[in-house]
């Protein structure tokens, strides 16, 4: 039996239909606009004011906590103001808007297209390497990747897990980088292990990417030994931290607990990468590998984009956006965010533009729940969905958390399974959100 | 600007509805609907139309003139209820009969206690139930009506193999002498067709056919069939093993009294079973004992629809302490 994980999920269609674009280089808009909160925690301080220059490369926004990262400029030019600006939902965040001139880099950075094999660094030096470089988790959260590499005190890794599991419907920017960028994938693999101190790696994929799997193998039979490579069987949501752990080593996160608690640390496919051009290459996070996507657009893109392009300007490369196209996302169709606001710009972690009509994403009138008891047999967490969604509707905050809806990981597979149509994540998200905060208020005991 | 939909995750949709769920239970009915109308000609007809118009009429009279609420017959689980309870009658009941066990399922059963997802129990069994009280004679005649598809034979009685049984132990024959005494009642034909009993019952093998339907569609998970099949099993194996001369084996007893007819459409009905698979396998398990102890200590020879209604009523309790499985260990919140 191929692995999977043991419990729920859900098939959606793989929709995969930009798998086959190689991946290309985006042209360098006029404007740029680089927000100082791309990852979970403290928003990063700016360090330029208007009228600097600026080079590519050069940190322009300084960590402001333990749980923060650096943020660099991802062109060269002049800033043009230090000010908030709209993101994707519309919401007034802190920019470093920059026009561009030229493209003059960092002389630090290695801008060869050799492979640096060799891991020179020691495991603090690495550490420190990944933060300075600004590196956060490429998969969703965007956690700080430093912080996930130095576990608290008392807890030990023993496996590092390379998630390349990419279930979301639409998304091919990590198989991309698996089919182009390999070997580097690899080698951010070992160093963050290195870092960690473990001798086991896996690298998880699930088997509608063969080729990602047959290139995967090849080079970790012949190079990279200590990396395992396992095929997944395809199902939603595989690429969750807890799924994966459990696909993978058979491993359960305890409830409310951490990965590195199951003594494992997961990092992605697009974060290895990105760890790699760090350590290896002295080069910070301020590009990655975009996909455009959907059925809607005449052409299906994988880009290499630098972080701060307006989102109009990429969906403007791509023919403009089709008079069909009723919502479009930033990431993928499961947990991805609706773009409200087209100038908006990316991040280090927008993996994605999906553009859906109004058929794909329609959400239907919502009807009597008729207990069948399907969202329950497809939570990957073991909860019961319509009842959360019952007790979220009556405000019953004290059962909401019996019933453990803190556990819910948002996947998204209760509702979009529902015959009736019943909104169940609108509720349950909520009240999960108010659940958490009347928990984190109690007094420890 | 365009005007773009703005509204949280999930944007997609796996594309069931409870529409095609309701369609699905019908394509998997239509064998033995099928059957039915092979033994009964006209009158399975007659029984089918009349319960699923009685019953869609029914849900749409109360939802537009008495709830004033929107309209959901369309959903057609009125029309699953209505084909359920036809194939839940004898082939003979007249009309009216019908009709009030239309109104007894929609209107009491479903309606009184908020529509689809609200009733405790089964429509269909209670409508049955209902009639099976208030009408025993016309609910036990098990005359087999003429059918174009049998020429040459006429109205024939066709007591239900239960039935038969229950009476000639009563005159102190064995088991094996009543078999024999009554040609018809060889596996084969339970298995695949015999006319007699209620409409629905008189091939295991429809049954089963569209059993493997639902679970292919997984529309149905095989949990509470499973159980209570077994069970029916386990149960009648040990009397039969403690005396043959008085108990039937246990084969005779799943392919009869509506045990298949029964655990695959009357007791997977969504709204009144357990959501947990571990409430689910109690709850067959208390379906197959009751259905055992009713054949065999009470006053009705089959048992089925009274185990299912009394399940259903602990089906509340058992999703409230019956939890799934959860992902992961309890961690102490110390
Ligand atoms: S999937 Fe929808 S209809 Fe089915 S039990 Fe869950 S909430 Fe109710
Ligand atoms: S969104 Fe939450 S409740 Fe719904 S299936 Fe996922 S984990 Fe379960």
């Amino acid at each position: 039996m191929r692995r999977t994980f043991s419990m729920g999920g859900v098939h959606p269609h793989d929709c995969k239909i930009s798998a086959d674009s190689a991946i290309e280089t985006f042209p360098l808009p006029q404007r740029m606009y680089i927000s100082m909160s791309q990852h979970l925690g403290a928003p990063a301080k700016p360090l330029v004011q208007k009228g600097d220059k600026v080079r590519t490369g050069q940190l322009i926004g300084a960590s402001a906590g333990f749980i923060s990262a650096n943020i660099h400029s991802s062109v060269s030019g002049t800033v043009a103001a230090v000010e908030p600006y709209a993101d994707l939902a519309g919401n007034p965040v802190m920019h470093v808007i920059i026009d561009v001139e030229g493209d003059e880099w960092d002389e630090s950075i290695d801008r060869t297209p050799d492979i640096v094999r060799d891991i020179t660094l020691s495991p603090t030096e690495i550490i420190k390497r990944i933060a300075d470089c600004g590196v956060v988790g490429l998969g969703g959260a965007s956690f700080p990747t430093h912080v996930k590499l130095s576990p608290p005190p008392g807890k030990k890794a023993e496996f590092l897990i390379i998630n390349g599991a990419e279930c979301e419907p639409y998304l091919t920017s990590d198989y991309r980088l698996m089919i182009e960028h390999a070997e580097e994938v690899l080698l951010g693999a070992r160093i963050m292990m290195k870092a960690l101190g473990v001798v086991e790696g896996y690298i998880g994929i699930e088997d509608n990417k063969p080729e990602a799997i047959k290139k995967m193998r090849e080079l970790t039979a012949s190079s990279y030994p200590e990396i395992k490579v396992v095929s997944l069987r395809k199902k939603y949501p595989q690429g969750g931290e807890k799924q994966l752990i459990d696909a993978v080593t058979g491993r359960r996160v305890p409830s409310m607990g951490l990965p590195i608690d199951a003594g494992v640390v997961v990092q992605n496919v697009g974060t290895s990468f990105a760890v790699y051009e760090a350590v290896q290459k002295n080069k910070p996070l301020f590009e990655g590998v975009m996909t455009v996507t959907g059925e809607c657009l005449d052409s299906q893109h994988n880009f290499l984009l630098r972080v701060g392009t307006p989102f109009e300007k990429i969906l403007e490369a791509v023919g403009g956006v089709p008079q069909k196209t009723a919502k479009i996302i930033s990431g993928g169709p499961m947990m991805g965010k609706a773009v409200a606001n087209l100038s908006a710009a990316s991040v280090k972690s927008t993996s994605s533009l999906l553009l859906l009509t109004e058929k794909q994403t329609k959400r239907m009138e919502e009807s009597e729940c008729i207990r069948c008891g399907k969202c329950v047999q497809a939570c990957p967490m073991g909860l019961e969905p319509y009842l959360l969604n019952k007790l979220a509707r009556a405000g019953r905050m004290e059962d909401l958390e019996h019933n453990k809806v803190y556990d819910c990981i948002e996947c998204g597979c209760c509702m979009f399974t529902c015959p009736a149509y019943i909104p169940l994540l609108d509720y349950i998200r909520t009240a999960k959100a108010d659940v958490m905060r009347i928990m984190r208020s109690r007094p420890k005991k | 600007m365009r005007k773009l939909i703005v509204s949280p995750a999930p944007h997609v949709h796996g594309d069931e509805s409870t529409r095609k769920i309701m369609k699905d239970v019908l394509i998997a009915l239509a064998p033995s609907m099928l059957v039915a109308v092979y033994f009964y000609g006209l009158s399975a007809i007659k029984l089918l139309l009349v319960g699923v118009i009685a019953c869609m009429g029914v849900e749409f009279l109360i939802q537009k003139y008495l709830m004033r609420t929107k309209v959901t017959v369309t959903d057609l689980s009125a029309a699953v209820t209505g084909v359920l309870l036809a194939l839940n009658l004898p082939p003979t009941a007249p009309w009216w009969v019908i009709v009030i066990g239309a109104v007894v399922a929609i209107g009491v059963a479903k309606m009184t206690f908020g529509g689809l997802g609200h009733n405790i129990f089964n429509p269909a069994l209670v409508g049955r139930v209902f009639l099976l009280i208030s009408f025993p004679v016309i609910m036990t005649d098990w005359t087999v009506p003429a059918s174009w598809f049998r020429p040459g034979v006429d109205a024939v009685t066709g007591a239900t193999p239960l039935a038969l049984v229950k009476e000639g132990l009563a005159q102190g024959m064995t088991v094996d002498q009543i078999i024999s005494a009554n040609p018809d009642l060889t596996y084969g034909q339970m298995l695949f067709a015999r006319a007699g009993g209620s409409a629905g019952e008189a091939s295991a093998l429809a049954i089963i056919l569209g059993f493997i339907y639902l679970l292919v569609r997984r529309v149905i998970r095989p949990h509470i069939p499973v159980t209570i099949i077994l069970t029916v099993a386990v149960m009648t194996g040990i009397f039969w093993l403690i005396d043959p001369s008085q108990y039937t084996d246990p084969l005779f007893n799943i392919l009869t009294g509506g045990v298949l007819l029964g655990s695959v459409f009357m007791a997977t009905d969504y709204v009144t079973s357990p959501m947990a698979v571990k409430g689910m396998v109690i709850y067959g398990i208390g379906i197959g004992v009751l259905t055992v102890l009713i054949r065999y200590f009470g006053s009705y020879p089959e048992g089925v629809s009274f185990a299912i209604l009394i399940m259903n009523s602990i089906v509340p309790l058992l999703n409230k302490y019956i939890k799934p499985a959860r992902f992961g260990k309890e961690v102490s919140h110390a």
